[in-house]
């Protein structure tokens, strides 16, 4: 199998389209709507091509793509007072996950996922969205609050992994993430998880455990990285394509499986070529599953939630 | 020399008389390495009187993904299950430890790595179940890589499904004895293996989230010597006690008897 292309050179025209309509809307000229319709129609046109041909190794870069709107950019188009929350009240705030209350239609929640950052800087500071221990332990604090208080809570998962250091060796990285499991299990509040780009491993699932699942078209859910697999089954890092490939990693593979309950669709050229766009789309389905969530009584949440894990894996029984 | 009777002691380098070890329960007479050992003799050195009756045992796995990394998954499958006897990498069984009724699952390394795929996830959870129905006492034997990548995400759903089933064992407050031996990483560690009321580890066992050369790859430094073994973990509070074999089986009865409230 062949290397496969870099998306970026794929959206290259579609990049410059956007431009343009950045720079239109920008401007007093005057037809400026009938501009910017023509050229949002050519960007479906292109996409209409690129689409149908992506390979996962080329979703995987669009789920990393460094212009995809982040954790904190759904908190700020969707919510309202968000109120974020540090610490795990055992050893650190980690910066790589983002927690808190806010107002979601008119009633607070609790919000929490894993954030990246934009400039070299921020990337460092947020450990390029790699979690510690702690970060899950403080994830864990923020729901239980929300538990106690019988708020909904929303989880925005988008991280590499699990942070793979000696500290969080040391501080029970396994542990944090094998507590969260149990724990979220049996939380009595409705939970919405939406992988928003990279639902990298255990690091994702820790904060992965909802009664509705939801992925953004273009993020990917992974049991290991595809550099992991390629380099631990084939031995040969230009073995990623066939790596992905053969996980299926891809938001309708899962939804095939049944590991995730619904898709997000995104705009024509991905989540970050029409932000507003992708916010909406996010908001509408949010909405929906959080309003069907919270008509269960507790008990029937709880069961749901347990038999909805409990089913899936493939077996065969003699 | 003798292949069938001479083996070669993997930390201290002896030649020793397989017999002797099998004697000493699979551990170097010289220098206490312990050896892995298959699931078959793991229930039998922990069961009285090496009795127990396995259940669950004819759920096989299946390559619902046609996954082909160098080899068929369906082969890996095929010839892991010839090798081993084995038709998945954990054994459930039910016996008396101690006479006191308990489930164990126990992981058997030999079969792909330990690896937890569907099969693994449900076995493991079923033991769960069946303990909670039956009130008794859950112990999991953990020797295992993490998830199966062969399977993809559906065995990363397999730590939510066990970790959730051992949230219903603790509602029924049945202790759950969590035993890790060499090597324990990835999901596995990630899931079941850290949730024990009492988490036990055979000594010098590699036990972590992320895998050491992963690790070291990250931070581009050398790993401190002792790093992600069994005593380290203990150092870090992760582990309630390091057991040599010999000891383990009477030290999980004491638990049992302990967190069951029944003195001798």
């Amino acid at each position: 199998m062949s290397k496969s292309l870099d998306f970026y050179q794929l959206e290259k025209k579609i990049v410059e389209l956007k431009e343009q309509i950045d720079q239109i809307q920008l401007s007093e000229e005057q037809g400026k709507k009938e501009k910017v319709a023509g050229l949002k129609l050519e960007i479906e046109k292109e996409w209409a091509k690129i689409a149908p041909k992506l390979t996962p190794t080329q979703i995987v870069q669009i789920a990393r793509h460094p212009k995809r709107p982040y954790c904190l950019d759904y908190v700020n188009a969707l919510m309202q007072d968000f109120m974020e929350m540090h610490g795990d009240r055992r050893f650190a705030d980690d910066t790589a996950v983002v927690s808190g209350l806010a107002f979601y239609k008119g009633q607070t929640v609790a919000v929490v996922g894993q954030q990246k950052g934009r400039t070299t800087r921020e990337r460092i500071e947020r450990n390029f969205g790699e979690p510690n221990p702690e970060g899950y332990r403080k994830a864990l604090r923020i729901m239980k609050t929300a538990e106690k208080f019988g708020f909904p809570i929303i989880t925005l998962i988008d991280t590499p992994g699990a942070y793979p250091g000696i500290g969080a060796e040391e501080r029970g990285q396994a542990e944090a993430i094998a507590n969260n499991l149990k724990v979220i299990s049996t939380m009595g509040v409705p939970i919405v998880c939406v992988i928003i780009g990279e639902g990298g491993s255990g690091g994702a699932l820790a904060i992965g455990v909802g009664d509705t699942i939801m992925m953004l078209e273009n993020s990917f859910y992974s049991v290991i990285s595809p550099e992991g697999c390629a380099a631990i089954l084939w031995k040969d890092q230009n073995a990623v394509e066939q790596a992905a490939q053969n996980m299926k990693i891809r938001a309708q593979d899962l939804l095939d499986l049944g590991v995730i309950d619904k898709i997000i669709p995104e705009p024509p050229g991905g989540a970050h070529i029409d932000c507003e766009q992708t916010f909406k789309n996010v908001d509408k389905h949010l909405n929906q599953a959080l309003k069907k969530l919270e008509q269960k009584p507790v008990q029937e949440l709880l069961e749901e939630r347990y038999q909805k894990f409990r089913k899936m894996g493939i077996v065969l029984e003699k | 020399m003798n292949d069938n009777l001479w083996t070669r002691c993997n930390s201290c380098q002896r030649i020793l008389y397989k017999a002797d070890i099998l004697e000493n329960l699979s551990v170097c007479p010289a220098c206490s390495f312990h050896f892995r050992i298959s699931a078959s003799e793991r229930l039998a050195m922990l069961f009285d009187d090496g009795q127990f009756e396995v259940f669950d045992h004819a759920i096989l796995p299946v390559d619902f993904l046609k996954f082909v990394d160098t080899q068929k998954y369906s082969q890996r499958l095929g010839d892991n299950q010839k090798k081993t006897s084995l038709p998945e990498a954990t054994v459930n069984a039910v016996g008396t430890m101690g006479g006191i009724k308990v489930v164990i699952s126990a992981m058997d390394f030999a079969f792909m790595g330990g690896s937890m795929g569907s099969v693994v996830g449900e076995k493991i959870t079923r033991a769960a179940e069946r303990a909670v129905r039956e009130k008794t006492p859950l112990i999991i034997v953990s020797c295992s890589g993490g998830a199966r990548m062969q399977e993809g995400a559906l065995s990363l759903m397999q730590l939510i499904k066990t970790s959730a089933a051992l949230a219903r064992l603790e509602e029924a407050k049945l202790p759950f004895i969590s035993v890790i031996t060499d090597p324990t990483t990835g999901g596995t560690t990630a899931s079941y293996a850290m949730l024990g009321d009492i988490n036990i580890a055979e000594p010098n066992a590699l036990i972590g989230f992320a895998g050491p050369r992963v690790i070291e790859q990250t931070i581009k430094e050398k790993l401190p010597k002792g790093f992600q073994r069994s005593e380290f973990l203990l150092k870090h509070g992760m582990l309630d006690d390091v057991m040599q074999r010999k000891n383990l089986r009477a030290y999980i009865i004491r638990a049992l008897r302990l967190f069951l409230n029944r003195p001798q």
